[in-house]
Formats: C-alpha cells, sequence, structure tokens
C-alpha cells in the first residue's frame, strides 16, 4: 500500500527531518557529545570545531543539550497529543451517538474548561501540583482534549445521521462498533489535519510553560526552556536562544508536511489505491 | 426574406458534427482526454421542441448546455459548429457568449430548489436577465414576469414574486423558473430535466404549465430527460442518446410507437415486467395494527391510524407522494421511530416499539434497503466487509465460512467475486445497490423493506434490480414492503398495494383489486398522472382530473 517511490517532494523532506528528528530523541545519549547538564566551555562560545553550535549562558554545550532537549520536547509532545486526541476523539464521538443528557452535561462541561484561558488555567493547576512530567502530559493532554473533543463531536453528529450509520444501528451494533467502525474511519480526515496542528500547539505550550519556568524544571533541557535561558544573549548578538527556536519551527513544518500527506491518502475513498 | 430561404430562415439551431471533451484525471496516471459527445448533429426549426432522452452519463446535458456555448467543470466543446440565429457562436468570443446567454438561449434547471438563490427574492432574480440585457426597464420586465406566472397557473401571481424560493414548493419554484426563462423573450429555453425531482402529481401540472407556455410564445426548446414518457409529452421530434452517440432521432410518434433500434425499444418497454400477483392465501407474518406516530413530541402526526398486512413471501407497496408517510411507516417498523399508539405483530408475537428492546433475531429477520446507496454504505469499508458484517454479527461466522458465503451472495446478485476488495466508490449505481441487497440478504431476512430503492437510478438499471429482487424472491421466500411513488414499478412487483395520502392509507388491498376501478379521487389522480408513452396523454390526464395535487 505505502508506494515510497511515488511520494510527493514535500511530503519526503516532512517524512525525512521528522525522521531524524525521531532518531535523535530516541538515541540521544549515543550522539550527544557531551552530557547535559556538563559545563564544559565559556559562557556563550561562538560556534567551533568543539562546540559545533556554541555553548549556552552557562557554559554548557548547545549541540548536546538540544539533543537531550528533542527527546524531552517531543516526549511530551506525542503524549500529550496522543492523550488529548484518544481523550478528546473517542468522548467527542460518544456524546455524538449517544445524544441526550450525556452529551449536554459533557459539552457544558467542556465549554467551561475551555472558558478559562488555557495558559492561566495550566499555569494554576501546575503551580499547585508537583511539576513532574506526568502531569506535565496530563495537564496539557487535558486541556487540549477539549479542543479535539469539540471537533470530533461536530464532525460525528454529521456523520451520525447517514443512511449507513442508521443500517448499522438497525443491525443491532452497539456504540463500540458505530464509534470506532462506522464514524472514526470518516472521521479521519479533519482529525489528522487537526492531529498535526496540535502536536505543534503541544511542542508551543510546552514551550510557553517552560518559558514561564512552569515546564520542564532545570537541568532536564528542553528547547522552549533553551529559549528562555538563552534570550538574554540576544541583545549581545549571540543567537544561542535562535537555535531552539528554529528547531521548533523546523519540526512544526516537517510533522505538518506529513500530515498533510496522510491526509491526501485519508481523503481518497478508493482506499488510496494507485494514488501517490 | 425572400420566400425561396424561408426553410433555413425558419432554423433556429444547427448543430453540425459536435465533439466535446474533458480531461480526466485518473490515480496514478497521467491525464488524459476522454470523449464526452461524438458527432451529434442536430437542427431545431422556431415554435418547436426536441427531446433529448437517454440514460446517465449519455451527454444529453452536455449537448443541451452547448447550445449556449457552455461546458460545465472542465468540459470543452472541441469541434463542430453551433449555429444559432445563422452565426457561430463558438466564434463570437466571450463578448458573443454574454450577449447569447440569458438573451436568445435560457436554461431551466433540474433542481429549482438548488438554482434559485436563497437570499434574494424570486422577482428580483426573475427579472435579471431582462434588465441587464436591457429587453425591458424594471417596470415592464415586472409586468411581463406578473404575466408569465400567471399563464404558468401560479397561484397569486401579483405577489408571489414578492416571495423567497423556500416559502414556495418546489413543483412552484420550477414554474417559477421557467417564467425566469421565458422572461426575456429567448428563443431558445433549455430544459435540463425540469419535473425529474418532482412528486408524480406536481410533475403532470409543471409539464402541463411548460407545454402551454410554449405553445402560446412560440419559443423553441431542447427537452432534456430520461423519462421517454415525459418526453414524449411535449416534444415534437425525440433524440435517443447513448455514450455520447446519436442512436436515432426522429419524429416522437415513430420513436414511441416504431422504434428503429433495440435501444430505443428497450427504452420505449422498459416498465413492462409482468408479474403475475400471488394469492393471498397465507396468513400475515407481520401486521401492523392501527399505528399513530408523530415528529416534534407528538405535534406533527405523520402517520394516522395504519394497518397493513404483510403475508410471506410477497410484496406490499406502500405508494404516496411525498410527504404521505410512506417512510414514516417504514421507520415505524424497525422501530426508528416508536409509534404514539398501535402495534406490529411479528411471528406471531408482539414487536417492541423501541428499537433498543428488540431482540437481535427480531432485528435480523426485518432488513432494510436505502434510496440511495451511496450513502447507505460506509465509503470506508470494502464491499467484502459490508456484506460479511451481518454474517459475523448474526450468525458468528468467520474466515473462510464467511469470505465463501460473501462470494455465494456476490454472485445471487449477478456480480463477480472479484468485487470484494472493492469500495462503494468503485462501483456504478446500480452495482452499489446491488451490494446493499446482498447486506440485507446475508441476514436470511423474512421482510425486507425497500425505500424507494430503484428511483435515483437510470430507468434500465432500475428495471434491472427490479428483475433480481423479483428473482431473489422466488427463490429465498422473502417478503417486501416496497415503498415507492413510481406506480409502474408497483406494478411490476406488488402482490398488494396500500396508498397513502397524508398519513392515511386510502386504499388497501390485492393489486387487482386497488388498480381496478371505481378509484377515490386520491388514488385516480395518482393513477392517472402517470406519464403514459402515449400522445396526447397530458391533455386527456390534465381535463379528466377530479382533485388538484398536494404539492400544487
Amino acid at each position: 500500500m505505502l508506494d515510497l517511490k511515488h511520494i510527493p517532494l514535500g511530503a519526503a523532506i516532512g517524512l525525512i527531518l521528522t525522521a531524524l528528528f525521531l532518531i535523535t530523541a530516541i538515541f540521544a545519549p549515543l550522539i550527544a557529545p557531551y552530557g547535559l547538564g556538563e559545563i564544559v566551555g565559556d559562557v556563550w562560545a561562538p560556534m567551533s570545531s568543539q562546540f559545533l553550535l556554541g555553548t549556552d549562558n552557562l557554559g554548557r554545550d548547545l549541540l548536546s543539550r538540544m539533543i537531550f532537549g528533542a527527546r524531552t520536547t517531543i516526549f511530551i509532545a506525542v503524549m500529550a497529543t496522543a492523550l488529548s486526541f484518544s481523550l478528546g476523539a473517542i468522548l467527542g464521538f460518544t456524546a455524538a451517538v449517544v445524544g441526550g443528557w450525556l452529551d449536554t452535561g459533557m459539552s457544558r462541561f467542556v465549554d467551561l474548561l475551555m472558558a478559562i484561558p488555557t495558559l492561566i488555567f495550566a499555569l494554576v493547576v501546575l503551580s499547585v501540583l508537583p511539576s513532574t512530567l506526568l502531569t506535565l502530559i496530563l495537564v496539557m493532554g487535558i486541556l487540549d482534549a477539549t479542543r479535539v473533543y469539540r471537533l470530533s463531536r461536530a464532525v460525528a453528529v454529521d456523520i451520525n445521521v447517514m443512511d449507513f450509520v442508521e443500517a448499522a444501528k438497525l443491525r443491532g451494533e452497539g456504540n463500540g462498533w458505530i464509534i470506532f467502525r462506522e464514524i472514526l474511519p470518516n472521521a479521519l480526515s479533519p482529525l489528522i489535519s487537526e492531529l498535526g496542528l496540535r502536536f505543534i500547539y503541544a511542542v508551543l505550550f510546552l514551550s510557553a510553560l517552560s518559558f514561564l519556568g512552569l515546564g520542564v524544571q532545570p537541568p532536564d533541557a528542553d528547547w522552549g526552556g533553551m529559549v528562555k535561558e538563552n534570550k538574554d544573549g540576544i541583545v549581545f548578538g549571540i543567537p544561542a536562544a535562535l537555535i531552539p527556536a528554529a528547531a521548533i519551527a523546523a519540526l512544526a513544518i516537517s510533522v505538518n508536511l506529513v500530515a498533510d500527506w496522510v491526509l491526501n491518502r485519508t481523503t481518497d475513498l478508493k482506499g488510496g489505491r494507485g494514488n501517490g | 426574406m425572400a420566400k425561396t430561404q424561408a426553410d433555413s430562415s425558419d432554423l433556429l439551431l444547427d448543430i453540425r458534427n459536435l465533439r466535446i471533451e474533458a480531461k480526466v484525471y485518473p490515480p496514478g496516471e497521467a491525464p488524459r482526454t476522454i470523449t464526452l459527445v461524438q458527432d451529434v448533429s442536430l437542427t431545431l426549426n422556431k415554435g418547436k421542441v426536441l427531446g433529448l432522452i437517454g440514460e446517465s452519463g449519455a451527454g444529453k446535458s452536455t449537448i443541451g448546455l452547448s447550445s449556449m456555448a457552455y461546458g460545465r467543470g472542465g468540459v470543452k466543446i472541441t469541434g463542430g459548429e453551433i449555429i444559432l440565429n445563422g452565426r457561430d457562436i463558438r466564434k463570437g468570443g466571450t463578448q458573443g457568449i454574454r450577449a447569447l446567454r440569458g438573451r436568445e438561449v435560457c436554461y431551466v434547471a433540474q433542481s429549482a430548489a438548488a438554482a434559485f438563490n436563497p437570499a434574494h427574492r424570486l422577482m428580483d432574480q426573475v427579472v435579471e436577465a431582462s434588465i441587464l440585457h436591457g429587453v425591458a426597464n424594471r417596470a415592464e420586465a415586472e409586468k411581463r414576469a406578473v404575466a408569465l406566472f400567471r399563464k404558468l397557473s401560479l397561484p397569486d401571481p401579483e405577489n408571489i414574486g414578492q416571495r423567497f424560493p423556500h416559502q414556495v414548493s418546489g413543483g412552484q419554484l420550477q414554474r417559477v423558473m421557467t417564467a425566469m426563462a421565458l422572461c426575456s423573450e429567448p428563443d431558445l429555453i433549455v430544459f435540463d430535466e425540469p419535473t425529474t425531482a418532482l412528486d408524480v402529481t406536481t410533475q403532470i401540472d409543471v409539464l402541463a404549465a411548460i407545454k402551454e407556455a410554449i405553445r402560446d410564445t412560440g419559443v423553441a426548446a431542447l427537452y432534456i430527460s430520461h423519462d421517454l414518457a415525459v418526453v414524449a409529452q411535449v416534444s415534437d421530434e425525440i433524440m435517443v442518446l447513448r455514450h455520447g452517440k446519436l442512436v436515432e432521432w426522429g419524429g416522437t410518434r415513430q420513436i414511441i410507437k416504431e422504434p428503429r433500434q433495440e435501444y430505443t425499444s428497450a427504452l420505449v418497454s422498459v416498465h413492462e415486467i409482468a408479474h403475475e400477483e400471488k394469492k393471498p392465501d397465507a396468513s400475515p407474518f407481520l401486521s401492523v395494527r392501527n399505528i399513530t406516530a408523530a415528529y416534534a413530541g407528538g405535534k406533527i402526526k405523520v402517520l394516522k391510524n395504519v394497518s397493513v398486512d404483510i403475508l410471506p413471501g410477497q410484496t406490499l407497496a406502500v405508494v404516496g407522494e411525498s410527504g404521505s408517510g410512506k417512510s414514516t411507516l417504514a421507520r415505524a417498523i424497525t422501530g426508528l421511530l416508536p409509534p404514539e399508539q398501535g402495534s406490529i405483530t411479528f411471528a406471531g408475537r408482539t414487536l417492541a416499539n423501541r428499537l433498543a428492546d428488540r431482540s437481535r433475531d427480531d432485528l435480523r429477520e426485518l432488513q432494510m434497503i436505502y434510496q440511495m446507496a451511496d450513502v447507505a454504505m460506509n465509503p470506508r469499508q470494502t464491499v467484502g466487509t459490508i456484506i460479511g458484517r451481518p454474517l459475523e454479527f448474526y450468525f458468528g461466522m468467520g474466515g473462510k465460512e464467511r469470505d465463501a458465503r460473501v462470494a455465494e451472495l456476490l454472485d445471487k446478485i449477478e456480480m463477480g467475486r472479484g468485487f470484494v476488495d472493492r469500495y462503494p466508490a468503485e462501483l456504478s449505481g446500480g452495482q452499489k445497490q446491488r451490494v446493499c441487497i446482498a447486506r440485507a440478504l446475508a441476514a436470511k431476512p423474512k421482510l425486507i423493506i425497500c425505500d424507494e430503492v430503484t428511483s435515483a437510478l437510470d430507468p434500465l438499471v432500475a428495471n434491472g434490480i427490479l428483475k433480481l429482487l423479483l428473482g431473489l424472491q422466488a427463490e429465498e421466500g422473502v417478503a417486501y414492503l416496497f415503498i415507492t411513488h413510481d406506480l409502474a414499478t408497483v406494478k411490476s412487483i406488488a402482490d398488494s398495494i396500500a396508498v397513502m395520502y397524508r398519513g392515511e392509507v386510502v386504499r388497501y388491498g390485492p393489486k387487482s383489486q386497488v388498480l381496478k376501478p371505481p378509484f377515490d379521487a386520491y388514488t385516480d389522480l395518482l393513477l392517472s398522472s402517470v406519464p403514459e408513452m402515449e400522445i396526447g396523454w397530458l391533455e386527456k390526464a390534465i381535463s379528466g382530473r377530479r382533485m388538484a395535487s398536494a404539492g400544487n
């Protein structure tokens, strides 16, 4: 089904970059030239053969921190997105299929959650709870799930009135089959396009939290936190803050290139046969 | 003009060797050009009506639109001459075409509801072309529009123009559209299936109005339809098309009485399936007793005190126009809409009213086939999954056993085993409906509810589906509840008939009895509204009517 020869150029670039990011994240300890918290040189040393990207505000190797940062950033973003999508999509579909009080109750609760600005909500919760990886993922995942919930409910409500869903209900199928086998495959296109965006929002949200000091705690590195640590250098013309920022942008673009391509395939009603 | 030129001066439209092509983009292949219309020539004199007929994809709409040099979505006129009023409109350039459309040639679309702008009042849309072309100023154009509304026997002709499209019925909207086309006094009107989307009882009104308007204004027309009986009523000549090529062209009488081509005779005789009525000897296994059902929490009663019986292995046809409650009856029987009063007994026991309270076996024995086969199947499932699921679900079949049964069912519906891996988007309309039939059959039901299963299909394809259903009935002994508005279909398939009107059964009994006079007023209207392949039928039918149709 996957014909590698016919991948469009954009998707190929996206795939390669995303794969590179993932490999970097997985094999971080093997690739990184120095340790994560190891002070190896001067503060904000320029790029050299010894420090390929220079050093940061404490004299740690920037490249090594970027590599370890990729690990934390991508891991948290992936987990949070996965959580928000499974939670949001399943609850959204259920609300649409079951309807009635369950739908009203859940939808109003989601409205309530969305009424509070996400960042402020997250800041309050994270300042109360201990800032561990798990709480971060849970907070980000649940807050993001509200958006996914609204989208999937809206999509599923439309699909739920189609004749083929009625036919399944007449057959006596349970909600499980209707949600996962009748509605999910037809709702996949909008969900996947949303997935690409949501993943990037998760990266940015994590970066924002770290920037504000409530995300990943030092000495662990993540890209948003690294921007924060090195932001003062910009005034002196030191590019250390821009490198993690560029990495975030590159990840954002490559993931979306892949998502677009997948989207192209899922919108095809002929099972992607003979289609690049 | 000199007398010797009388012949050519009568000539309005002369299309010579028309060739129309479109570029298609098949997935995985290089784009290629396909020919939609090949070497078609036609001539049309002033004030005459030419009917274009053929199944979907025959190129009839494409040819009709070519008379205004228009190609729909990527369709290009690549060859031939289109001579209108003595000049080739293909050479006229954009300016020439602009001056022509809406002035010399007007268009009446199939779905008036979709063709009108819902945000503007009818009058503004009706007079727009006349004003833009400078044919008349607003006051004159509106006066002319009102006169046309009156001629087309629209209710309240003075004020109907002030309404919005959603405030008039479908049949009225279609007539307003005809008025719009006539308003700028064109030489030619293209009618693109103007009555296909209407109820049979409304269709006859619109048809009569169109015919009268054509006669009184002396406009020429191209009348496009897939229903030969309809075309025969309004046309002077008929052109039969298939796959973008001319099959036969002749006078209306010759086409319907002495068709020369095999395809034309197939079209003429398409409705005739001889079906012997089965004797009502067995006792009914499904009885609907005094059902009353309503939408909107009991406010809108759609079924009033309905009782019908279905006998094993026989077909009950439920006939009526839109809004008569026939589909609601099906929803009540299946449990999708629990009735407020009354009961349904099935094989000696009372069926639960609500779908959720019924046992899996009750659900299995009542299957349903829908009108729109494309939305009745999950577009993301293959034919194998669609047909195989009821087997898994009801009989717990799996693996090879299931696949073998799917293949067997595919054979039954006269499709090959090669279709197992196809997706619905890869099937034709008739094949889709066949797969839906196989899905219903897979459950080994006692009753299949067929909700307008043939109305979205071309006549010849629909005929094939009906024959298949009859064959399966003989083979499997399954009973059908056949919902339709098409009386020709009823005659071909039913053993007993229930005629519904505004939520009530007005006539019910064995086919021979229901279709035998004396009729009640509504059955008479319904029966007399079915177009017959006979010249002069329309006038006879209109003069013989005892009541006006509900949708008028």
